[in-house]
């Protein structure tokens, strides 16, 4: 049996499966649900200074988008930080930490980008017995008009600074928390690594806005007539967030910083991908948003299942693993070929492909076959593009079989070179030739 | 129970009225909003759609769904209108099983087409709930062509002919327009009234005069309208019923499918229409079973459909004969009527003859079979009346006692044109009907107004 039990920078849970820092984590009534659901840590709402908490719209906080079936692909909201008091919050949290030592407890923050702000929380925090601290440089809206959250998050001299004082006052490991709301991923991650940072974790939400109410012509969500970018997360932004994760992963400077992996993340499947590409552990919110609390028995399930199929005995042996897999386009080899295979018996004749890729590609599928409605690949026109993978509504059905090394190439009459072969030397490249000079 | 649930011999009143409501509501209840949303979002949007191709009147169904999974249902509507003035009628009675959701390709898939008669209910619905119009009529051309027959395809042709700007007139032998639509149906396939609905909906348009009580060959000859108005369009369906050719057919209780089912359609009060006790039904067609399950929700105890050959060879489609199975009506093969059996001049029961393919040849086979009947339906088809045709002028081509024409609707005799059931190489279907009415118009237009330009 697969041993799934996480350890990230010496935070331990039972899983890898943390609540992330929003709304279903902002008081013990949920926190403990989420517990006993089986959720292996939770990060609690952020929290702000002490004084009079922040003030959320009175509706509606959140805005979406579907896909079919009307299922949820993308969330958004312009919810603040907790606004509940800060010691009513560390009273709970102290509690569910006692009543649930197994379970991991990270505190996320956001306080002014002042060094006495910083100072005079993380003591608080630290009293609860609170594993770890977030620090929440992230969030897109409201507070970073305030010069908090994706404010700092955008600007790495502060990520740096903050980070070093959050070393300075304590000794609880700090995870720095991330904005993709910036052009580079990585140099937000350096700098919290250069300012010593335990982990980054990663991706906040981006900023969004959902929709326009063509009646009142407002953006969604909307509030009496107006709206604002809001933070945008689900399903529809794991690419966004798998690629960011990675760059941090494989980025030298960065090497080996551990990683929280945010974004999306839905099933277990998500979840192994994330780890995959170098996640030490991953947070999920819109999908318990969505669906509650027990969608983290499936991903357990799904995790175990797959490591055991797969001989994988722990986490370890699955972390990172596609990380040296990502690489620059500029390396892909260009000798490499592949071509659209329709498996005829499962073809249910949508004829999607073929009107896919006779509009906008390579006319490379047929329609009419003897003059019967039959879809077929033409080799001879076929670039491998995948764009009829992608279209077609039935899995497997439609597959990219690599041609091996000497089969012939029907499109360039050439058989397939064994060589590995990438741009950096390719005879079209001019800086090819300037390099062999 | 009704008091006169058993009574013997032909009898109303069998049900309770809750029993008669409930057994005649709509055999598909529309759509609602959520229900059409959800549905619309399985359609893959195919290229070159199979359904499209197997709609006889090429509904663009892909796009007219994705309109109303977009939230524009009257945009989708005119998607439907645009090739079938009748689309409100035609998603009510459509054979769609063996039409559009038979080459569905999520019926290929899973098993579970689209449901596309129901979403073209949903998007003319709320078209015609809305009573929006969707066409305008063109400049009048000063052109007149006569319609005989305000069934669907007499009505799909006048649509058509009024939009391009000609003044049509519809002859209607019958008090009601609507032809089938109004006569012919199953009543719970076509609740509320809609036939007249419809025909209103399409009259809207103007330029359409219908006049009721006129009857080609009692009223006026073909050749008064061929001299009276530019062109005519023949679309009076089909006249007679074929003969069940067993002994004792004109006992008292022997009576036309097609009859009992207008009758049916006609009533204002259920409960006063009278159905047999044990009912049994000839033929193997939608008419068939049409009468056979009416029979049956009217309180008749036990309705027994016999076809002549096999199962496999029935008219009506699988999705017809389970739904007679699921009202409790029997549905027996090979057997032919030999003799209706009377008691006091009444029918009392049939007799009928086992049948077997003889090479290629159907043949009874000796041994036969008597059932007890207090009523007995001929629903072994329909023929068309050339009668009617015979006035002073020259004669019109026949093709298998049909109407002779060619791809777009014309006869042998110029001026006129004709569609529906009274044409040779139909299928007898309502869509189809519009489809030959739309295009015969079409052609029509053409001849009247050299090419289309007025």
């Amino acid at each position: 049996m697969a041993d799934i039990r996480n350890n990230f920078v010496g935070i331990k849970s039972p899983n890898p499966f943390w609540l992330a820092s929003a709304p279903p984590t902002d008081k013990a009534y949920n926190v403990i649900r989420a517990f006993k659901a089986g959720w292996g840590g939770v990060v609690w709402k952020t929290l702000g200074e002490e004084g009079p908490p922040v003030v959320n719209v009175n509706g509606p906080r959140y805005g979406a988008i579907w896909g079919a079936d009307r299922r949820l692909l993308g969330l958004n909201n312009i919810e603040l930080i907790t606004d509940r008091d800060l010691q009513t919050n560390l009273r709970e949290m102290k509690q569910v930490k006692m009543d649930w030592p197994d379970r991991a407890l990270i505190a996320s923050i956001m306080v002014p980008c002042e060094e006495a702000s910083w100072k005079a929380i993380l003591p608080l925090v630290e009293e609860t017995g609170a594993d770890g601290i977030e620090l929440n440089f992230g969030c897109p809206h409201g507070m970073s008009e305030r010069g908090m959250g994706a404010a700092v998050g955008q600007v790495p001299e502060y990520i740096e600074m903050v980070v070093r004082w959050c070393k300075q006052y304590t000794r609880m490991p700090v995870i720095t928390k991330l904005t993709p709301n910036i052009t580079d991923i990585r140099k937000p991650a350096r700098a919290a690594h250069a300012g010593g940072t335990d982990a980054v974790s990663l991706i906040n939400t981006i900023n969004s806005i959902t929709g326009v109410d063509l009646d009142s012509f407002a953006p969604m969500p909307t509030i009496d007539g107006k709206g604002s970018h809001g933070g945008y997360c689900g399903p529809a932004v794991k690419p966004i967030a798998m690629n960011m994760v990675a760059e941090i992963a494989r980025d030298p400077e960065t090497s080996g910083l551990p990683i929280s992996g945010i974004g999306g993340i839905t099933t277990w499947r998500d979840a192994a991908e994330f780890l995959a590409l170098g996640a030490g552990n991953v947070q999920v919110c819109t999908a318990a948003m969505t669906y509650g609390f027990k969608i983290v028995q499936e991903m357990i399930a799904g995790l175990e299942n797959w490591m055991d199929e797969k001989g994988h005995r722990s986490l370890d042996d699955i972390i990172g693993r596609a990380t040296p897999n990502v690489t620059d386009w500029q390396y892909l080899n260009l000798n490499y070929v592949a071509k659209a295979h329709i498996d005829q018996d499962a073809c249910i004749k949508c004829g999607r492909c073929h009107i896919a890729c006779e509009d906008t590609s390579h006319q490379a599928i047929t329609s009419m076959v003897d003059g019967l409605r039959h879809f077929e690949v033409i080799e001879a026109e076929c670039v491998g593009c995948n764009l009829c993978v992608n279209v077609c509504p039935v899995e497997g059905c439609i597959t990219m079989e690599p041609l091996a090394a000497g089969a012939m190439d029907e499109r360039t009459g050439k058989p397939v070179s064994p060589i590995y072969a990438n741009w950096t030397t390719h005879p079209n490249n001019p800086m090819a030739k300037v390099a062999a000079e | 129970m009704a008091t006169g649930h058993f009574l013997e011999g032909i009898a109303g009143g069998r049900l309770s009225s809750e029993q008669y409501a409930d057994n005649f509501s709509d055999l598909h209840p529309p759509l609602d909003h959520h229900e059409a949303l959800v549905e619309s979002d399985r359609c893959y949007f195919c290229y070159d759609a199979p359904c499209m191709n197997a709609c006889p009147t090429s509904i663009d169904i892909p796009l007219f769904i994705r309109q109303i999974a977009t939230g524009n249902p009257l945009g989708s509507a005119k998607t439907i209108f645009d090739q079938n003035i009748l689309g409100g009628m035609c998603a009510r009675v459509c054979p769609t099983e063996t039409l559009c959701e038979e080459v569905c390709v999520r019926e290929v898939a899973e098993g579970k087409p689209v449901q596309i008669g129901r979403l073209q209910r949903y998007a003319t619905d709320v078209a015609m709930s809305e009573d929006k119009q969707f066409y305008k009529r063109a400049e009048p051309t000063g052109k007149t062509v006569a319609v005989v027959g305000a069934g669907p395809a007499g009505l799909a042709a006048a649509h058509r002919l009024a939009r391009h700007g000609h003044d049509v007139t519809i002859l209607e032998a019958r008090p009601k327009a609507g032809g089938l639509n109004e006569y012919g149906i199953a009543a719970y396939k076509s609740v509320d009234n809609f036939a007249q609905a419809e025909v209103d909906y399409v009259t809207a348009i103007g330029g359409i005069d219908i006049q009721n009580g006129k009857a080609l060959g009692r009223d006026f000859q073909l050749s008064d309208l061929m001299r009276n108005y530019d062109a005519v369009f023949l679309g009076m369906g089909l006249g007679g019923v074929n003969a069940l050719r067993a002994d004792g057919e004109e006992t008292d209780g022997v009576a036309n499918a097609v009859e009992f089912i207008a009758e049916l359609r006609q009533a204002r009060d259920l409960s006063s229409l009278p159905v047999g006790r044990r009912v049994v039904v000839i033929g193997g067609g939608m008419t068939a079973i049409d009468a056979a399950v009416q029979s049956k929700l009217l309180g008749a105890e036990e309705v027994t459909i016999c076809y002549r050959r096999g199962q496999e060879h029935m008219n009506a489609s699988g999705f017809e004969q389970d739904l007679a199975a699921a009202n409790g009506v029997t549905i027996r093969h090979w057997l032919q009527p030999k003799r209706v059996i009377a008691e006091n001049g009444k029918v009392s029961g049939i007799e009928l003859e086992y049948t077997a393919m003889n090479g290629d040849r159907l043949a009874g086979t000796g041994e036969t079979l008597t059932l007890v009947a207090d009523q007995v339906f001929k629903a072994i088809g329909q023929s068309f009346t050339p009668a009617v045709l015979n006035g002073s002028g020259e004669q019109i081509a026949l093709e298998a006692g049909r109407i002779k024409v060619d791809a777009e609707g014309r006869t042998s005799l110029t001026k006129v044109w004709a569609g529906g059931d009274c044409i040779f190489g139909g299928d007898d279907l309502t869509v189809s009907a519009v489809a030959q009415g739309r295009d015969a118009a079409e052609s029509i237009n053409r001849a009247l107004t050299s090419n289309g330009r007025a």
